[in-house]
């Protein structure tokens, strides 16, 4: 059974067929309104979101099939200490196909190894947050026309941002990538991302902390906000979240192709005067999220030979 | 000096750091075979002053001496067959290691879901890094 769990599960071949068919959907949603006719998706949301959560509803229900689960743990049997093996077992009995979001890491692969449907990883804590990986590959690849030969700057929490460290196991696969890396000192990318995955894939990178002064040479702009749940203390957490807001200001020194990109939601990390500009991709990029999840659902279905 | 007999087919784990043999007797798993096993602690050796040793009264097959390895490479491992050593087993580091070691990142399922089974693996043989298989954690 194929399931994702991980960016890296799709090798960089898959991943571009992945994105023709989201490019194609997008083109023609008409000829995929019904290819899901009869098949449901459990999504399994054990914290809350409300973007991740309705896209893949979305995107299921623009393929013509239908949608059952919980969006938060209080609604559903892990509140009655139910295990994610358990659920999974009993959800393999009613759906097609599933998407979880769990606090904990490594609950999706846990339900992987007792599922028989795909198990599509929809967040697990600070981990792996894979599909969001490929919206911004499917944004990037489709606004830049590549994936090779940027430069990209990833900006606020890079500690315990699980999307930056997935978008950067994705983009170390791809010929010169210049990684831009800012943060406070406190928020710096984990050790084992900066040794296991930039150096030992001999990816060029820097650390700053200040956004201005890396500003023009950024092809794309990665913005993340600083989360709240991801800390276990409340005083160090609002010492944090103000570190760096993107304004128009800023976005006078980029370059007039920059992106900016951000996986959202926002607090105040980009401030609404920078939505008008043409370079700010990431309500686009929301869109892209939803072509790249019908590919994504049509692709593990088509594998467990469960699409007519 | 005290004497344990002598073994005629089975495994000697020799020069284990003194203390430790009990440590090793539980990861191991010696507690669940029917075979014989002498644990000889604080016994006199040249090369480290004091040593623990086990024997164990059983086909090397029977056992998982691969987390040896991890536990401590230095541990001398013997294989006996009519009474005498015919062959010193070299340890690897093992590529899994299954309920021997816990995760100790907080944010891992493995914290709220105690019979999962603890799982490392070896991602960087050169560093003798293990990870979580969970949530890739790595182990200190």
């Amino acid at each position: 059974m194929r399931h994702l769990l991980n960016p890296l599960d799709f090798s960089v071949e898959e991943l571009d067929e992945l994105m023709d068919v989201a490019l194609d959907i997008s083109k023609h949603p008409d000829q995929y309104a019904e290819r899901c006719k009869g098949k449901k998706i459990a999504t399994l949301f054990y914290e809350p979101s409300t973007r991740t959560r309705l896209s893949f509803e979305a995107a299921m229900l623009n393929l013509g099939g239908s949608v059952l689960g919980f969006s938060s743990a209080a609604s559903s049997s892990a509140s009655k200490g139910e295990s994610v093996a358990d659920t999974i077992r009993m959800v393999s009995c009613y759906a097609d196909i599933c998407a979880m979001r769990h606090p904990k890491e490594g609950a999706p692969l846990v339900a992987s190894l007792h599922s028989s449907i795909p198990v599509i990883n929809a967040g697990d804590g600070g981990h792996q947050h894979p599909t969001q990986t490929l919206t911004d590959l499917m944004t990037i690849r489709t606004l830049k026309g590549r994936l090779d030969h940027i430069t990209i700057g990833l900006c606020g929490d890079l500690k315990f941002g699980r999307t930056v460290h997935s978008l950067i196991n994705a983009l170390v696969r791809y010929e010169n990538v210049r990684f831009v890396l800012i943060s406070p000192n406190e928020l710096r990318i984990p050790d084992y991302i900066r040794q296991e995955v930039l150096s030992d894939n001999h990816a060029e990178y820097k650390e700053v902390t200040q956004l201005e002064e890396v500003m023009p040479e950024l092809d794309i702009l990665y913005m993340t906000r600083v989360q709240r749940e991801r800390f276990f203390n409340e005083e160090e957490y609002i010492r944090m979240k103000d570190c760096y807001i993107l304004d128009a200001k800023k976005m006078e020194l980029a370059r007039p192709d920059m992106l900016v990109l951000h996986p959202l939601p926002r607090v105040n990390e980009i401030s609404v005067e920078v939505d008008k500009d043409p370079r700010a991709k990431y309500f686009e990029q929301v869109q892209f999220g939803v072509y790249i999840r019908m590919a994504l659902i049509l692709k593990l279905l088509e594998e467990a030979n469960r699409l007519c | 000096m005290l004497n344990v007999g002598k073994l005629n087919e089975g495994v000697v784990l020799d020069h284990i750091k003194a203390g430790k043999a009990m440590d090793i007797y539980r990861d191991l798993k010696l507690d669940k075979i029917d075979n014989c096993v002498a644990i000889i602690k604080n016994a006199r050796s040249n090369k480290m002053g004091k040593k623990d040793i086990i024997k164990i009264e059983t086909s090397i097959d029977s056992i998982d001496l691969d987390i040896l390895g991890f536990i401590d490479h230095n541990i001398t491992v013997n294989i006996i067959k009519d009474g005498e050593i015919v062959r010193k087993k070299d340890l690897a580091l093992p590529k899994k290691i299954v309920n021997v070691i816990k995760c100790k990142n907080p944010r891992c399922i493995t914290s709220i879901e105690q019979e999962l089974e603890q799982v490392f693996v070896l991602t960087n043989e050169e560093k003798a890094v293990y990870r979580c298989r969970y949530c890739e954690e790595k182990y200190d």
